[in-house]
């Protein structure tokens, strides 16, 4: 067991031992380390002005993703680079070519927001040599809340960064891609690891599978953690100080994402990120699920099987997972069983899970040819927003008749869950308006909504039926999508 | 004296770089919760009240103290801790209750521990009994309670109004509601107080306001207002909500560092700020209209009921400027507008770029809509035919003057075609069953000058040293808005130093005194006039040493970047000084300014409360999904008047920076409040300021050229930080616009901002409904 963590900041390595494993990255960032460039701006993952880079390890090779440090458990940096905004200028001052371009397009106004923008280029900057469209610019943007510029100058320096030196083929830190593969791989160990807090708490993040089903096994009560974006949040709002927190993320066969001709199998480490490509693979319908999960920060930590196993109402993944007839590999100690999602979400908040048990993976189907999906979510937001209704749907229709029909929804009950009187009354129907009434009729019967801050139950009632007017209206080739549109006339 | 020919690095009206631009990039820029730490540092955190109205009966804090790190736990029973803060001296904000609480949130004691998280988590191990009183949460319920103002409402009244009503050939009523609007500033409320050597109190604080604060700590420290300090070097957004929002965090800061003679920290989460501080009133407005088929106004009545919370704060000015504003840039030929600041068991509703302004914005943009709808006219239209001429009387009887509307909007109109687009979008629309466009251009006229007549003046203080390094202090607040770059550049002119020699100092109440809280827009108008008072003093002194000195006569010195011509000889900036110094001239110099010509009777309803008015127009187009309610923003054209500008880079980021605020608060932020009065809008998750993907896909933003400002303003540039703001009302009736289509633009959506996807689904079924039930042409009248 290894009792200190180990990772780089900076140039540096570090060794830290003794923080409480509830410490979170950012508090030992401004208050240890006195890096006070990566602010604090709401403490929930949710403004990006914590805005960190790591640098990692991934199938042996070295990736960079911005992440929030504000929600992230320092034990999970484990292994990482952390380079945060001081990192960025070279060591005799000059500015790097994102920064420059902030000061040259006068990008910061108040500045609070700004050394997590700053980092959130720079991860695009890594990610991308040649400059990327307007729309991939504003989705590495979505999870950084600037309250002063308005953002126009902020995707212009995103812009010009890309004509000063050094060209961003060069990055420094691009350039260095060798020698941080040698200093990442001689950082990891195979050993578990061990924390004790002060505070009584316990950290503990074994390595094989085994270990960690063992460990589940035998302490039921522990508190699993994967991407941390919730669990961060009961840290950093409700104070939770959990007696044992078991951190899955050293576990190697968990990282792994599986495609093949039956479909997509998403180990329980792996994160939005990781997975989008493959997501959009098995279904192009499924771009918009990853287009509209959070931003890019919370991309990068949070995991896919982490989005369905805490079993929000609001979840994005839950209905288009659903819809897809995903199922979810569950796993206490050496016992594995399968179970189709539609019967994993029981009540508010609750699983099918039994004591010990977890999700080792989902798995979703590869649609059959003929069936498209959709994901539909409506906010108040469209970026980084939580859903007051989202939808899967998937729809095959053959020669006018529905063929195979799923609605799944989420925000319309105390857990996702699929329309089944609407599905009934679509099931083998013609595919047509009188059909759509019926399914719309019928989705009254499937859901008794409630009212909150995000919408009322009326809204969401009417929402969901033209969700299904709109399948219907676009399947005649109506244009019903407003991000699809010809943006301005004149 | 000759003006410098050759230019310093940094001179007027150049598109200069914040001054704080490479420090924001680099970390290197700090805010309060950055400064290293003095020694035993404390940390504090708040109880808030569960409850909108109740009697405190019992509060159990032993468990509060005995938690682990705790050092002190404060209740208003405690000396000082009740102290009246309200910056309005209304005696109804006690920096700690006593016996009631009067809002849910509402901070009941305060731990001082020995790290923050320990703080925290004490504050959380209190138990308070409560014995529930009535509460009354909005607007309709305060009235139908009688609950009472937190001031005297205001009555603007020009002109026979009932019986022009009464004979206008046309006449409508409606009701109007406006969402209210967090702040969102990045960073967070925080202060930092700092025990120092005979009694003296330091006070670090986020605050628009260093004087208020000062005077605020110090009556509840009770030290003369000399023995308290307040800095502040940079504010990470301030937008009016530390106006006076940030006095209750400095206060207690001070009260605990006075008590335990240690430095006291307290930066409350961001769920705390937003449910404990006030934010943008929302508004009932209800108004009636009276006008010609021509579209002519003839008279307009209107009530405009504020939810100011539980107290006054600056509820009075605020709703004050609501009705200043509820004219917007339109003449009504017989007007009365009435105020209604109701007291409410909420937060206390407070300053917000715009200050009740873009409320009254509103309001009359509403009424121009629904004159449009009812009779056909394109919405333009109606506003061209009531739009203010030079010498036209406002409400309050000020005359307009300078107000160069019809130009911009001709200019505008021109850029942005907007009529080719309207044809273009009705074609659009013809063929969309379900995504329609909508467009709408929008003047804006605002008032600049503090209503509170005496808070326009200011203070600057500007050092030379020996060493020619010059130190620049002034009153005002640099919280982004480009406030320090703008003065320093006008210092630099009138040194004729390049920019980046002139140092900008922290914002400390111990080198200027008496300063006004940097707000109402008016920061580079003040403290730049008062900074060129004191460079200019500065100037002479050392000309007329260096007359004697080098025995030349005064005209025949001339200022060059860096140096002085004096006769044939050319004398270096630091040499001037070394020598000046030896000469014994004094060199540092103070200035003062106060805004000519304003005044305002409150009572009376009359007088000039604007110095002069900032105009800016705005022409934006959107789509609409009429299945969901949701939208995107096409384009936006802005044309905004900021006079001669100083530094036309801060300028057109104030504009696109408002633009894009203003959108916000109209269209995605709501706050929602239960029925036991909790806000369940307390964080980023559940309360949505735009992000990068919301601003207008296209957006031209210029600036208006050529309109020095008639005033002698610094330099003849006009004030920019408020009035862009509202030049999102665009957006707002675009999409009222879009969502008209839908019954050929007779039926007024009547949509109330924030226009939610919910809000604008809930217009579409309703105009909808109409149409179905009411041919169309008839449903508006």
């Amino acid at each position: 067991m290894r009792r200190v963590v180990r990772f780089w900041l900076g140039d540096e390595p570090r060794d830290v031992a003794g923080a409480a494993p509830t410490t979170t990255l950012l508090d030992w960032l401004r208050g240890v380390e006195g890096r006070t460039g990566t602010k604090e701006g709401c403490n929930e993952g949710d403004c990006g002005a914590c805005t960190v880079l790591l640098t990692r390890l991934r199938d042996g090779r070295v990736v960079h993703e911005p992440v929030c440090a504000c929600i992230r458990l320092l034990a999970t940096v484990d292994g990482c680079r952390v380079a945060t905004v001081e990192d960025l200028a070279a060591a005799d001052g000059t500015l790097h070519p994102v920064q420059r371009a902030m000061v040259e397009q006068h990008a910061s106004q108040c500045g609070f927001c700004t050394p997590g923008i700053v980092t959130s280029l720079w991860a695009l900057r890594l990610d991308h040599p040649e400059p990327p469209d307007e729309a991939e610019i504003e989705a590495r943007l979505a999870g950084n809340l600037c309250r002063c510029t308005g953002y126009g100058p902020i995707v212009r320096a995103a812009r010009a960064m890309y004509a000063l030196e050094p060209a961003p083929a060069v990055d420094p830190l691009l350039a260095a891609a060798e020698l941080w593969h040698t200093r990442l791989a001689e950082r990891d160990t195979a050993e578990p690891l061990l924390l004790d807090g002060p505070d009584g708490t316990r950290l503990v993040a074994p390595v094989r599978l085994e270990e960690l089903s063992d460990l589940l096994a035998a302490r039921p009560d522990a508190l699993l953690l994967a991407g941390g974006t919730d669990v961060g949040l009961r840290i950093t709002k409700d104070l939770d100080r959990p007696p044992l927190i078991v951190w899955l993320g050293r576990v190697a066969e968990l990282h792994r994402l599986e495609e093949t001709a039956e479909g997509l199998r998403i180990g329980a480490a792996v994160t939005w990120r990781e997975a989008a490509s493959a997501l959009r693979r098995l279904a192009p319908g499924l771009g918009e699920l990853v287009d509209r999960f959070a931003g890019e920060q919370i991309r990068a930590t949070a995991t896919v099987v982490g989005n369905l196993a805490n079993a929000s109402p609001v979840g994005d993944g839950a209905p288009a997972f659903l819809a897809l007839d995903a199922r979810l590999e569950l796993r206490r100690g050496d016992r594995r069983r399968e179970l189709p999602l539609a019967e994993f979400f029981r009540a508010y908040r609750r699983t099918a899970l039994e004591p010990g048990e977890f999700v080792e993976a989902v798995f979703l189907p590869r649609p059959s040819a003929g069936t498209r999906l959709l994901f539909e979510k409506v906010s108040k937001r469209r970026e980084q927003d939580i859903a007051t209704v989202s939808a899967g749907i998937a729809l095959a229709i053959e020669d006018g008749r529905v063929r195979h029909v799923r609605l799944a929804f989420g925000g319309m009950a105390a857990i996702p869950a699929r329309a089944r009187a609407a599905e009934a009354a679509l099931e083998g129907a013609a595919w047509d308006e009188a059909a759509l009434e019926r399914a719309v009729a019928a989705l009254d019967r499937d859901f008794e909504p409630i009212s909150d801050h995000r919408g009322s139950a009326a809204y969401r009632r009417t929402v969901a039926a033209n969700l299904l007017w709109r399948a219907w209206l676009e399947s005649r080739g109506v244009p019903v999508r407003l991000h699809a549109a010809e943006p301005a006339l004149g | 004296m000759a003006e410098p020919i050759e230019r310093i690095r940094g001179d007027l009206h150049a598109a200069i770089a914040h001054d704080s631009a490479e420090a924001h990039v680099t970390g290197r820029a700090l805010y309060v919760d950055d400064l290293v730490e003095p020694k035993g540092c404390l940390h504090l955190a708040l109880g808030l009240s569960e409850r909108a109205r109740a009697r405190i009966v019992a509060l159990e804090l032993d468990t509060v103290r005995a938690a682990p790190g705790v050092v002190l736990v404060l209740t208003g029973r405690d000396p000082g801790a009740s102290a009246d803060i309200s910056p309005v001296h209304a005696g109804d904000e006690p920096v700690l209750p006593t016996d009631e609480v009067v809002y849910c949130g509402q901070p009941i004691f305060v731990v001082a521990a020995e790290t923050r998280e320990q703080a925290r988590r004490a504050a959380r191990l209190a138990r308070v009994v409560y014995e529930d009183l009535p509460a009354v949460l909005g607007i309709e319920e305060a009235r139908t309670a009688g609950r009472g103002f937190v001031c005297e409402p205001l009555r603007l009244e020009r002109g026979a109004v009932d019986p022009a009503l009464a004979t206008a050939p046309r006449r409508l009523a409606g009701r109007m509601r406006i969402g209210g609007q967090e702040h969102f500033y990045l960073e967070g409320q925080v202060a930092l107080a700092v025990p120092g050597v005979e009694g003296e109190m330091l006070v670090w604080s986020s605050t628009q306001h260093p004087t208020e604060t000062q005077l605020l700590v110090a009556r509840a420290l009770d030290l003369p207002m000399a023995a308290v300090t307040v800095r502040c070097r940079r504010l990470g957004g301030g937008f009016g909500g530390k106006e006076t929002q940030a006095n209750l965090f400095a206060v207690l800061a001070a009260l605990v560092a006075r008590r335990t003679g240690r430095p006291a920290k307290l930066r409350p989460d961001r769920d705390e700020d937003m449910i404990v501080t006030g934010k943008r009133h929302d508004f009932l407005v209800d108004y009636e209209v009276g006008f010609g088929p021509d579209g002519r106004i003839h008279a307009v009545r209107a009530t405009l009921a504020a939810r100011c919370g539980f107290s006054a704060d600056l509820s009075g000015p605020v709703t004050d400027r609501a009705l200043f504003h509820a004219d917007n840039a339109y003449h009504y030929p017989a007007v009365r507008l009435v105020s209604e600041p109701w007291r409410t068991n909420t937060c206390s509703n407070t300053a917000f770029r715009g200050f009740g302004g873009p409320q009254g914005v509103l309001v009359a943009e509403r009424i121009v809509e629904e004159v449009a709808f009812a009779t056909g006219l394109d919405p333009l239209e109606v506003r061209r035919r009531n739009l203010y001429r030079e010498g036209d009387l406002t409400p309050y009887h000020q005359p307009i003057e300078d107000v160069p509307l019809e130009a911009i909007l001709d200019e505008l109109e021109r850029r942005a075609a907007y009529r080719e687009r309207r044809r273009a979008i009705a074609a659009f629309n013809a063929e969309s069953p379900v995504l329609k466009k909508g467009i709408a251009l929008t003047p804006v006229k605002f008032g600049i000058s503090f209503t509170a007549t005496w808070y326009n003046q200011a203070g600057a203080l500007l050092h030379v040293y020996r060493d020619g390094s010059v130190l620049l202090a002034h009153g005002g607040v640099e919280m982004g808005q480009g406030l320090f770059v703008k003065v320093a550049q006008v210092v630099a002119h009138e040194l004729a130093l390049d920019l980046e020699r002139i140092r900008l100092g922290t914002t400390d109440t111990g080198k200027v005194p008496n300063t006004s809280a940097t707000a109402a827009s008016s920061g580079s108008d003040l403290n730049g006039m008062a900074a060129q008072a004191a460079a200019r003093t500065l100037k002479e002194r050392l000309a007329a040493f260096a007359a004697e000195r080098w025995s030349v006569p005064a005209e025949q010195l001339a200022w060059l970047p860096g140096r002085l011509r004096v006769g044939n000889q050319e004398i270096a900036w630091e040499e001037l000084v070394a020598e000046a110094y030896r000469a014994r001239v004094q060199l540092w110099a103070s200035g003062f300014y106060r805004t000519p010509e304003i005044h305002w009777d409150r009572k009376a309803g009359r007088g000039r409360p604007f110095y002069y008015f900032a105009c800016g127009a705005a022409c934006a187009e959107v789509t609409v999904d009429t299945l969901t309610g949701a939208h995107r923003i096409d384009r936006v054209d802005v044309l905004h008047d900021c006079g001669r500008s100083l530094n036309p880079a801060v300028d057109l980021g104030q504009i696109e920076g408002g633009l894009v605020q203003g959108i916000g608060w109209l269209t995605s932020e709501e706050l929602v409040w239960d029925e036991e009065g909790r806000l369940r809008t307390h964080g980023p998750s559940t309360y949505k300021i735009p992000t990068a993907g919301d601003r207008p896909r296209v957006a031209n933003i210029a600036l208006f050229e050529g309109a020095p400002n008639r005033k002698p303003t610094i330099h003849r540039s006009r004030a920019v930080g408020e009035p862009p703001l509202m030049l999102a009302t665009a957006v707002l009736h675009a999409i009222s616009d879009a969502v008209a289509s839908l019954a050929g633009h007779r039926i007024c959506p009547k949509l109330d901002p924030p226009a939610t996807p919910e809000a604008v689904l809930a217009a579409v079924e309703r105009v909808r409904a109409r149409a179905a039930g009411d041919p169309p042409g008839t449903g508006a009248a």
